[in-house]
């Protein structure tokens, strides 16, 4: 006899808690064969003032962490889904359609991508940083600091793997971050912020709005409180405005990205959301 | 006669071999502008010194193709060791014309010689001399293998330090392999023109190099113009801000040094009189037309009076003038327009309840200018405490902890740059790690060495000059190889398990998006960083 499966609820992620949207909203997700999945909450413009306000707030403690400490949470992250991979891959090949086989490997990929970000934590700033040889007595020193807020367009044509090729490098350093899903996959994005709740990553580091992109994103571009925009998933989106929005406050964008490389593993996508720091020392015997 | 009233000491203006007018410089040679031409003039005399070339888009289309030209068939295709060879030239030229450039500079901004002469000048050698080292060594700027160059940048610089922000911009465009149109500010133009002519001396293929005078619409044309890969702006926070917009949906990359409202902080175990030395020169440092100028003195409550007091002595000892004379420490604003803000806000900040102290100067009769002014008692509500005046203005206020100083440095839209003074060095490092700034001076400030990265957080705009991540804001990652190869064909490899192309795909869009086209015209204005 078969066990009636028990359906899980899938709501926001915001401040650490999983709250449903505000509004009230939700939408149907279906499988690849039409078949229904859940109704994920459908995102709205408070929604996203609240997430930015839990990304304000943690900013501070995560990029003020030690980056060896920040390198173990995010390889902790990893462990985690490891540990869940069976759950990913079938939520992926409902939702995507694709082979078994195919989903495995968006998992492995997914997790394999934390552990090469996890690894940059206590490195990058030596790859991105440097003594600068200055004509007089002075101690100088260039490093890089998160930029602060980071306001994310997912990549919309994957569950997993575009979400993190996006969130885990802007952790890197220490921004916090808040991230619009894939519109039509949002589900195995809940998930992941179940295992980011479950982990180590203090509350408000990582914030997941599901709902609809074109509406939720030009709040965050125009928000004065996101220090940069990564629409890297924007490209179906009318991204140019979020651009100009973005532009009020001289946040720092990331263009729209497509094809399969769409935001591959690099170190440049670290880089782009921190902000290069130069200190200037009077060296002395008196 | 005191002992600090010296007998007038003007450099000769001897060395000056001007023409009455100038023309633009384009594809290696001066040529008319299409634009009203209009004069620039010394703001300490308010006397012309040369009419000037206006371009208009015609002319900006111009220069933009020939450095297109220049950028195809000679300076793409040249060896890095060549065009490291051509910025070695321009650096000992800079250096062989020391004198005449800063002469001339400082009859054209008004700042005072001793300033063009030793910082300005040497500065701009030290620049392209730096740069000029990288020409071939670009696989070392830390972005991969092979990194390649723009194209033609766009570079619009303001009048505070006009040859020196020439030199921040085309050192590390040209070094980097990219060809350059550059738009001085309109109201000083005369040192990118007779650097025009250092360019002919150095036999610089035509075209690398090319230079339009005019004011703002010239500049909008420019950042505006289709032929332009990157833009490279050095002003006021509005007009990066216009910028921005202007170039969403482009392939275009920009860097933008906009506007500051620099902390200087205190702590009342500072070597004090080193402290008002770094004051007096963080704020009244060319006229404090500075985008990273010490405009915010933060001052532990405990040494405020003394601080104060101390600030007034030295301030008294400034002598304010003629800008070509050896002893000026404070030379003439910029222009009519920048005196004019200046006042305004002044005023504001007296009718706002700070109080009001200039230091007692004779003030010339014909010219620009403004005697150092000090408030106390201002508040962090107070528009002088939060708006650029870029003048020789300071704001004083107080704080009573390291917390409370961090707290009050941050909260301004700006982060360019801020100033420690303590004896405590684990103190400087924990609050130089607390300030959201991209320059950090302790116990020193406005210090500038080409091999320093310079540029700001926050509304401050974004990318670096200086140093080797200058480089990086004229160059572009090759596509595959560099750091990611490895794990990119990891992916590739993952992404091919569900059929898709494995084609490379580059970092941006090709395609440029049309919508950018309508949006508002930036008034683009090289008017101060």
């Amino acid at each position: 006899m078969s066990r009636l499966a028990v359906p899980k609820t899938y709501k926001l992620y915001i401040g650490g808690a999983f709250p449903r949207s505000e509004s009230g909203r939700t939408y149907e997700v279906r499988s690849a064969t039409g078949a229904f999945l859940a109704n994920a909450a459908k995102g709205s413009r408070k929604d996203a003032r609240d997430a930015v306000v839990a990304a304000r707030s943690a900013v501070g403690g995560w990029a003020g962490a030690t980056a060896y400490n920040r390198g173990q949470v995010l390889y902790r992250i990893a462990e985690l889904l490891e540990g869940r991979r069976a759950q990913f891959v079938a939520e992926i090949e409902e939702a995507e359609g694709v082979t078994r086989a195919v989903a495995s490997a968006q998992v492995d990929e997914a997790i394999d991508r934390w552990v090469w970000y996890a690894g940059w934590a206590d490195k990058f700033a030596q790859v991105a940083g440097n003594a600068n040889p200055v004509a007089g007595p002075y101690f100088n020193i260039s490093v890089p600091e998160p930029t602060g807020v980071v306001a994310i367009i997912a990549p919309q044509g994957s569950s997993l793997l575009g979400f993190v090729s996006a969130v885990a490098p802007a952790l890197v350093a220490g921004n916090a971050v808040v991230v619009v899903a894939s519109e039509r996959f949002p589900l195995s994005a809940i998930s992941l912020a179940e295992v980011l709740a479950t982990s180590d990553v203090p509350k408000g580091v990582v914030n997941v709005l599901t709902g609809s992109p074109a509406e939720i994103a030009p709040w965050l571009a125009s928000h004065a409180d996101v220090n940069a925009l990564d629409l890297v998933g924007a490209g179906d989106l009318d991204w140019v405005d979020l651009e100009i929005a973005a532009a009020d406050t001289l946040k720092r964008v990331l263009r729209p990205e497509q094809g399969p490389d769409a935001a591959a593993p690099a170190l440049g996508r670290i880089s782009a959301f921190t902000e290069t720091k130069t200190v200037w020392h009077t060296k002395s015997m008196k | 006669m005191s002992f600090l009233e010296y007998a007038p000491a003007p450099e000769s203006t001897a060395v000056l071999n001007l023409r009455d007018q100038y023309g633009l410089f384009i594809d290696g040679e001066f040529v008319d502008g299409r634009g009203t031409p209009f004069q620039t003039i010394s703001p300490a005399t308010e006397a012309r010194i040369a009419m000037i070339s206006n371009a208009n888009e015609a002319d900006v289309s111009d220069a933009v193709a020939a450095a297109r030209r220049a950028y195809d068939r000679t300076w793409s295709r040249m060896s890095g060791r060549d065009r490291g060879k051509y910025l070695f030239r321009i650096a000992r030229l800079v250096q062989e014309r020391a004198r005449e450039l800063a002469v001339a500079e400082s009859l054209d901004n008004g700042k005072p010689i001793k300033e063009s002469r030793d910082v300005d000048v040497p500065l701009v050698a030290a620049w392209f001399f730096y740069y000029a080292g990288w020409a071939d060594k670009l696989d070392h700027a830390g972005l991969g293998a092979n990194p390649r160059a723009l194209g033609v940048a766009a570079q619009v610089i303001p009048w505070n330090f006009p040859l020196l922000m020439l030199a921040w911009k085309i050192a590390p465009a040209l070094a980097a392999g990219n060809t350059v149109v550059l738009k001085p500010a309109e109201t000083t133009p005369l040192t990118a023109l007779i650097f025009a002519e250092i360019l002919q001396q150095a036999d610089l293929p035509p075209g690398v190099v090319n230079i339009v005078t005019g004011a703002g619409d010239t500049g909008a044309a420019l950042v505006a113009h289709e032929g332009v890969d990157k833009v490279a702006f050095t002003g006021s926070t509005a007009v990066g801000r216009a910028i921005a917009k202007q170039i969403a949906g482009t392939d275009k990359k920009a860097t933008l040094e906009l506007g500051g409202k620099a902390a200087n902080i205190v702590f009342d175990d500072a070597p004090i009189d080193q402290a008002v030395e770094g004051i007096v020169n963080g704020i009244f440092f060319n006229q404090g037309h500075v985008c990273c100028a010490g405009s915010r003195l933060l001052v532990q409550e405990n040494i405020h009076d003394e601080v104060v007091d101390r600030l007034k002595n030295r301030l008294s000892t400034l002598r304010l003038g003629d800008p070509l004379d050896k002893n000026t420490d404070i030379g003439a604003i910029n222009s009519r327009e920048q005196l004019d803000r200046i006042r305004e806000l002044s005023d504001l900040g007296e009718a706002e309840g700070a109080e009001r102290w200039s230091a007692p100067c004779e003030i010339p009769e014909n010219g620009f200018w403004f005697a150092p002014t000090i408030f106390t008692g201002v508040q962090t509500s107070s528009r002088i405490a939060r708006d650029e005046i870029f003048g020789p203005v300071l704001s004083v206020l107080t704080f009573r902890t390291p917390a409370e100083a961090i707290a009050k440095a941050n909260n301004t839209p700006y982060g360019l740059s801020a100033g420690i003074w303590s004896d405590k060095g684990s103190r400087i490092l924990a609050v130089a790690d607390q300030l959201r700034a991209g320059v950090i001076w302790a116990n020193t400030f406005n210090r500038f060495d080409p091999a320093s990265p310079f540029g700001g957080y926050k509304e401050s705009g974004y990318g670096r000059e200086g140093g080797r991540h200058g480089l990086a804001a004229y160059l572009a990652p090759t596509p595959i190889g560099g750091q990611a190869a490895v794990a990119r064909s990891a992916s590739r490899a993952a992404v091919g398990a569900s059929g898709a192309s494995g084609a490379a795909v580059e970092a941006e869009p090709k395609t440029r998006h049309t919508r950018a086209t309508r949006t508002a015209k930036a008034a683009t204005k090289g008017s101060k960083r």
